[in-house]
């Protein structure tokens, strides 16, 4: 008897039909942190294995566009970049807007891309979901780099008090991406058709935020903008590190609460889905 | 006493059938019947809303009631469609059952394939970290067992090679090691010891068995293969359609399964198996086996003669052209032994009754030694797989009088006996 109660490791599964989302399963994503890891460290090993300047990509890739986007709406179209100099400016936002389009897109995907897994092995699904967006962290820290590295090359003083507010963005970011991801990945599992949406859903709403024009471009109608969540952030992000205007708190309080509610959204749709997704894949 | 490590109460499990066919539902497709016809689809709504729809309902598993104590390993048999995947599932937490609970105390493992998460572009031994986290390893656990890993799998010198360039055979066997190595209190295993070669096969019993009876864990172990059961379970579960329709020693419960495959019973049950293949407008219907007096027999010899009848029926109840069958005999251990095909011999039946009795006459003495085979079978019709049944029913062939020389054939690992003449040239 002794000897069992010392073997049996103390943790009880009990399998019953049916659950909601409770704190337990916060408590379980802890103790299953290391996978978290390991599946963030798969899909970064994966997506620079075979590349010849390997996670340069992650530079690169925002790098170009911000090259792109200099010549033909700075240079060529003069589009106003609040007196910065315009890749410093356009840097910035698409910094943000990559983040939050990478997140959205990988999210959606997770759980039809990790299908094998998924019917074979258990472990709380939301792991994928975040370990999706922890990979997209990591290049957004790359790319940052290069943020630095253009502020030095233009000459221009980075307002460091602006670094403070980053969390907050980061985190109003994270959780329109994860929201609105698995809200995505939910009706993905159902409708497959949203791969093919999303592109081009992701397309238009870059057009939709200010990330190559100031949301000053449309005069009294900004508030319009302000309805994408990612307006306050790529605004705020700009009033802090390039000090283009004050931060208006406001508007931050509201993309918190408005993302907030997709969050809440997202998870339970996503943990609806999970109960039955493995039997329709 | 102590607690069972296992209880199970009451536990069900329903699936609904939709009647859509080829492949997901796509969201273009229901946003236009939506507006080709939206008073169907209120109509359709307002059903659903109401409970009235008629949705076809199919219990995978029902009530399900049972308790393991620590250090038992259990079989669970059955045919294809009996219910036993679902109920690992189940128990793997993978997919939550509709009524009941399971209650398991202790840490669990399960292993419903071999190599879960494994990723082509990392290396061996990236891809033993990950499968082992994947699998519910701690980080510490997984470096502690590292080498014993590496040296179980014997693919030391392609650790950091990635495994897209692996032959099958080290893919599996660096999946399998992984698996191995974890330290559970409850172990469920699924058909997994079907895949890699013989000698490999070989090593993974081997290291069942020490689970089981050396380290005393609990184990739940899904398998075709009766001789693997036979040797590592003490008591074993018949799973048909859902139900359990045996439960206790291992030798009597298959026993039991033996006696009501379709071999001996006029295979009612084949009718309602799910788990076949192909366009389903002919049908298998029944399977049996006859001796050379046109008696169906239970049991098979070797040596006997036998002829192999697979009843069908078409699905518009109207003669029909151009079957034929393919069946293919494979030993207990999935290695495939003989295929009777009417193709190979030209003997499509070209004008067929609505339905019938295709029979295939082994023209030979029977030569499969003692053990258990499995039959699977293939219906074509105008060269089209029309019902695919894997595991169409599993036989026991006995001890037989192969010669007519009165000395009985044995089970001895080999599975056929030829004819023979012996006769000497002197030069």
């Amino acid at each position: 008897m002794v000897k069992s109660e010392t073997h049996m490791s103390d943790q009880v599964t009990v399998i019953r039909p049916k659950k909601m989302f409770s704190l337990d399963d916060i408590k379980e994503i802890w103790r299953f942190k290391e996978l978290l890891f390991f599946f963030t460290w798969r899909d970064l090993k994966v997506r620079y294995k075979q590349t010849i300047v390997g996670v340069g990509w992650a530079i690169f890739q925002p790098f170009m566009t911000m090259v792109v986007f200099s010549v033909f709406f700075g240079n060529l179209l003069k589009v106003p970049s609040d007196n910065i100099p315009y890749p410093i400016f356009v840097y910035t936002g698409l910094l943000f807007w990559q983040f939050f389009s990478g997140a959205l897109s990988s999210t959606s995907s997770t759980l039809i891309s990790n299908q094998s897994i998924i019917t074979k092995v258990y472990f709380p699904r939301l792991i994928l979901p975040l370990s999706a967006v922890v990979t997209e962290l990591v290049d957004f820290a790359v790319a940052g780099v290069m943020l630095i590295v253009l502020m030095f090359y233009f000459h221009y003083t980075p307002h460091i008090a602006g670094l403070l507010i980053l969390p907050l963005l980061l985190i109003i970011t994270f959780l329109a991406a994860v929201g609105g991801g698995l809200f995505l990945a939910s009706i993905n599992v159902k409708y497959r058709d949203v791969r093919y949406v999303l592109p081009y859903f992701i397309q238009m709403l870059l057009f939709i935020t200010p990330v190559i024009y100031p949301s000053s471009i449309a005069g009294k109608w900004s508030w319009v903008l302000a309805v994408n969540p990612m307006t306050g952030v790529i605004k705020a992000a700009r009033g802090a590190l390039l000090g283009t205007e004050p931060i208006n708190w406001t508007l931050l309080m509201i993309s918190l609460v408005a993302v907030s509610v997709l969050m809440i959204i997202g998870v339970y749709f996503f943990k609806k889905t999970e109960r039955y997704f493995a039997d329709i894949v | 006493m102590n607690k069972p490590i296992i209880e199970i109460k009451n536990l069900s499990k329903r699936y609904n059938i939709t009647h859509h066919r080829g492949g997901y539902v796509a969201l273009r497709d229901i946003i236009a019947n939506t507006i080709k016809s939206p008073l169907k689809f209120l109509k359709n709504k307002a059903n659903s809303v109401l409970g009235r729809e008629v949705q076809e309902e199919f219990w995978a598993l029902k009530d399900i009631n049972f308790t393991v104590h620590e250090g038992e390993a259990i079989g669970i048999i059955g045919a294809n469609g009996a219910g036993k995947s679902t109920l690992l599932k189940i128990l793997s937490k993978i997919t939550p059952p509709t009524t009941g609970e399971a209650i398991l105390r202790g840490k669990v493992a399960s292993l419903l394939e071999v190599g879960t998460g494994f990723h082509p572009e990392l290396t061996g031994r990236e891809n033993i970290f990950l499968n082992g986290a994947i699998l519910g390893m701690s980080r510490k656990e997984m470096a502690k067992k590292f080498d014993d890993i590496v040296k179980f799998s014997g693919v030391e010198k392609f650790l950091d090679t990635p495994v897209k360039r692996y032959s099958s055979g080290m893919y599996v066997r660096l999946a399998f090691s992984v698996a191995a190595h974890m330290e559970p209190d409850i172990l469920i295993v699924d058909e997994v010891l079907a895949v890699g070669d013989a000698d490999f096969q070989k090593k993974c019993l081997g290291k069942m068995d020490s689970v089981t009876k050396a380290e005393g864990r609990t184990v739940l172990f899904v398998s075709h293969n009766m001789s693997a059961i036979q040797s590592l379970c003490t008591k074993a579960i018949l799973l048909e359609n859902g139900k359990i329709k045996a439960m206790g020693k291992t030798d009597e419960v298959i026993a039991t399964y033996l006696k009501n495959n379709p071999l001996t019973q006029e295979g009612s049950t084949l009718r309602e198996r799910k788990d076949r293949r192909g366009k389903g407008e002919v049908k298998l219907v029944s399977f049996f086996v006859e001796d050379n007096n046109g008696e169906r027999v239970s049991s098979l010899e070797t040596g006997g003669h036998y002829t192999l009848c697979f009843g069908y029926e078409t699905a518009d109840e109207k003669p029909t052209q151009n079957l034929h069958i393919g069946s293919q005999i494979t030993a207990d251990d999935g290695t495939p032994l003989a295929l009777n095909w009417g193709k190979n011999t030209k003997q499509e039946i070209n004008k067929a009754s609505a339905k019938g009795v295709i029979r295939c006459e082994i023209k030979q003495k029977f030569p499969f030694n003692p053990g258990l085979y499995h039959i699977s079978a293939n219906l074509f019709r105008d060269n089209e797989i029309e019902d695919y049944i894997k595991n169409l029913g599993v036989f026991e062939v006995k001890e037989g009088d192969f010669h007519n020389l009165g000395i009985k054939t044995e089970k001895d690992g080999r599975h056929i006996t030829l004819e023979q003449d012996w006769s000497i040239k002197e030069n």
